[in-house]
């Protein structure tokens, strides 16, 4: 595919190996940031590619995984109720809440719809003005923009019938949370590049500087991710810490403004839990005053459900960067995608889920050689 | 955000108080999974079907049954057909009724000769919709050189059912000297796929209500008993034919390494996959090796004969694009494993149940 293929060339990957390969001298643990990148990662095998010195510390940036348990129960409740029709991302039907999950809801009656945008939820709000349509808005800065967009143009098209159950959160608090925490390995951070061409660069360079650490936008094709940890590796065998752009065909320093616009006029900043990390200040959107009507969580009141985090998982570790998936012991014995003790399990982004399909078999990478296709 | 490492202590700290927070196992009511082709469905066969029929016929697991009758090998194979939209590029509900339970007969090297078709109707449907349904039918059976030779009609109260529903039946004679199954899967079998992987599964979701995207793919529905006996001209001995329908290629090959207990290593660049097919997976976050095919199969072929087989393949229509994707080895027994185009690994393990569309 164009433009796809280009980032994705054995023998340029093999070169920038080559020359991580040349530049490293020390052990260094960098942390790729978005869940995106953590499965292109284990997809491609760019981990075992690595030399040893280069660690890949998986990062909390799934938002499937995060969406704390209590708010997947209020999409359970509300999703069950007979007048709505429940949209959401296709990922989010099997993250388990404290008995079902989204499916199960459906299984049982429920109208509940994968749609790819939350426009497509807007539109069945309109062709179905006696029932109530909620869309499950949940991502990083990413899939805010649309989400706003959505709310927005229901109020414009004066719609009653649509809201959103807002989880929404914010990379830069999580950074933050990560760098304070005193466990903390991660030595340098490859930005979500994704998360950056909506927001832009300008929330980053106080980190870098105030946690000393280079922080690197970076892509999500093969070879933007090694360019990403060529360029930490660089600055961190320097004594160098910086905000880099290796993503510039995507990412400008401004970000996207008319969608920072959308979300600042939406949305407003609040403090959100992490599944299986914890409350993270000002990590989260919430919707603004002006659009409380749109508010799912306001128009059903589920304001009593209130669920606490199941405590036995270690999914936090994981998400911090302390553990890798496979040094938990339930790992593909107790904990599998079919029975995930914890979110990390659920999506495909997660780090567990990752691991279980990529990498249950540990072996060595192929000589090069079979790398060629035959036939 | 001190508090961050306290509580990642404090749920580290004794397993045995780990619970599960959602047991889904125990699944009390069906849901869309069951239906996809892959562990939810393995396990409604073997935890409630295969106990309550219990025989040996049933243990292969195969497409279709292969039976001892008069005298003659005889193969069996029956299928219900619901998609959505009834008519896709490419095809329609009738085309894959027929060249599904033709593909599935195929897979066991008969010849597929008579098909029943019995057809579960919603009140209310337009009856010129039946008609194309039906000639589209008779248009492929023609094709596949089967003949529909009996058939049942029911309807159903509007709301009730998903506007037209098939379910069709075949029966073929398997030659003399062929057994093919998935348990004959040995090391060093070279693993051949007839042609482009996903495009039936792409066209169909380009085409479904509210996911509707700007792509022009067809889907590949097609028979392939033709190519199966050009095949066996060559060769009595290939061991495993499988038609990668829902579940895709991935899951195929997971029944296949399963069934016979030897691992399969696949090559990611040798699988063809169309731009197209890559373009719409990408965008939706999907993985091709899990989407259906309607016109394509997967053999296993003894090593010494793979070139010659896949000469066969490509002088026929259906087998153009055919292409050695792995092999069959002793390592890792049961898992299909990748070789990436990096040179890395990774598994593919049979999907829990359809593939669901990422967020990002």
């Amino acid at each position: 595919m164009k433009y796809i293929d280009e980032f994705n060339d054995p023998d340029l990957a093999r070169r920038l190996l080559d020359e991580i390969s040349a530049t490293v001298t020390r052990p260094w643990a960098l942390m790729e940031v978005c869940g995106g990148q953590t499965h292109s990662i284990i997809r491609h095998g760019i981990d075992q590619l690595l030399p040893e010195k280069v660690e890949l510390i998986h990062g909390p940036g799934c938002p499937v995984c995060v969406t704390p348990l209590e708010c997947i129960d209020k999409a359970l409740d509300i999703a069950a109720r007979p007048d709505v029709i429940f949209c959401s991302f296709g990922d989010m039907l099997r993250v388990p809440g404290t008995d079902r999950d989204l499916f199960r809801v459906k299984g049982e009656g429920g109208d509940v719809r994968v749609v790819y945008s939350p426009l497509d939820a807007l539109k069945l709000a309109r062709q179905h003005p006696d029932r109530q349509v909620v869309f499950f808005a949940i991502g990083f800065e990413t899939t805010a923009p649309a989400n706003a967009m959505a709310v927005h143009q229901a109020r414009r098209l004066g719609l009653t019938n649509f809201s959103l159950l807002v989880s929404h959160v914010r990379v830069p608090p999580a950074v933050e949370a990560i760098m304070t925490a005193p466990t903390c390995r991660v030595q340098g951070f490859l930005a979500a590049g994704h998360v950056c061409s909506v927001m832009g660069m300008s929330e980053y360079p106080e980190l870098a500087e105030r946690h000393r650490v280079p922080i690197v936008v970076t892509g999500f094709e093969p070879l933007d991710i090694l360019e990403g940890i060529r360029r930490a590796v660089r600055q961190l065998e320097r004594g160098e810490h910086w905000v880099e752009n290796a993503y510039a065909r995507a990412v400008r320093e401004d970000g996207n403004p008319a969608a920072i616009r959308m979300i600042e006029d939406v949305f407003e900043v609040t403090d959100r839990n992490w599944r299986g990390i914890g409350r993270i200040p000002a990590s989260g959107w919430r919707l603004r005053e002006a659009y409380r009507a749109y508010d799912a969580e306001h128009r059903f009141d589920v304001s009593g459900i209130r669920t606490e985090e199941p405590a036995e998982c270690r999914a936090g570790e994981v998400l911090q960067g302390l553990i890798k998936p496979t040094d938990c012991a339930a790992f593909g014995t107790l904990c599998t995608p079919r029975t995930p003790l914890g979110a990390t399990m659920v999506s495909s982004e997660g780090a567990c889920a990752a691991y279980y399909l990529y990498r249950r078999m540990s072996e060595p990478a192929l000589p090069r050689e079979e790398m060629n296709p035959v036939g | 955000m001190a508090d961050l490492a306290v509580e990642a202590t404090a749920t580290a700290a004794d397993p045995a108080n780990w619970t599960c927070p959602a047991p889904l196992r125990d699944q009390p009511v069906v849901v869309m999974g069951h239906g996809g082709g892959g562990a939810l469905s393995a396990e409604l066969i073997e935890q409630v079907f295969a106990p309550a029929y219990g025989n040996a016929l049933l243990a292969g697991m195969t497409d279709s049954a292969v039976l001892h009758l008069g005298g003659a090998r005889l193969a069996f194979s029956t299928d219900s057909y619901v998609v959505r939209p009834l008519f896709f590029p490419g095809g329609c509900l009738g085309d894959l009724a027929v060249n599904g339970t033709v593909n599935d007969l195929a897979m066991s090297g008969a010849r597929p000769a008579y098909l029943s078709a019995a057809f579960v109707l919603e009140e209310g449907v337009e009856l010129t919709v039946v008609e194309r349904i039906a000639r589209a039918m008779g248009a492929a059976a023609e094709t596949a050189g089967v003949t529909i030779a009996t058939g049942d009609t029911k309807v159903v109260e509007s709301g009730h059912g998903d506007g037209v529903y098939v379910t069709t039946a075949g029966v073929g004679l398997v030659p003399d000297g062929v057994d093919i199954r998935p348990q004959r899967a040995r090391p060093g079998d070279a693993v051949i796929v007839s042609g482009p992987i996903g495009l039936h599964g792409v066209a169909i979701m380009s085409v479904r209500e509210g996911l509707e995207f700007g792509i022009e793919i067809a889907s590949d529905t097609a028979p392939l008993a033709g190519l199966v006996v050009d095949m066996l001209a060559v060769t009595r001995d290939i061991h495993v034919l499988r038609d990668p329908t829902r579940g895709g290629l991935g899951a195929s090959l997971n029944e296949i390494a399963r069934a016979s207990g030897t691992g399969v290593r696949l090559r990611e660049r040798a699988v063809p996959v169309p731009d197209e097919v890559a373009n719409a997976c990408g965008f939706l976050g999907l993985d091709p090796l899990y989407v259906a095919n309607e016109g394509r199969l997967v053999a296993f072929v003894p090593r010494e004969e793979a070139e010659a087989v896949l000469a066969a393949m490509r002088a026929h229509p259906q087998g153009a694009g055919a292409t050695l994707i792995g092999e069959c080895v002793e390592e890792h027994p049961g898992m299909v494993v990748v070789a990436t185009g990096l040179g890395g690994t990774r598994v593919v393990d049979l999907p829990l149940g359809e593939q669901l569309p990422r967020i990002c």
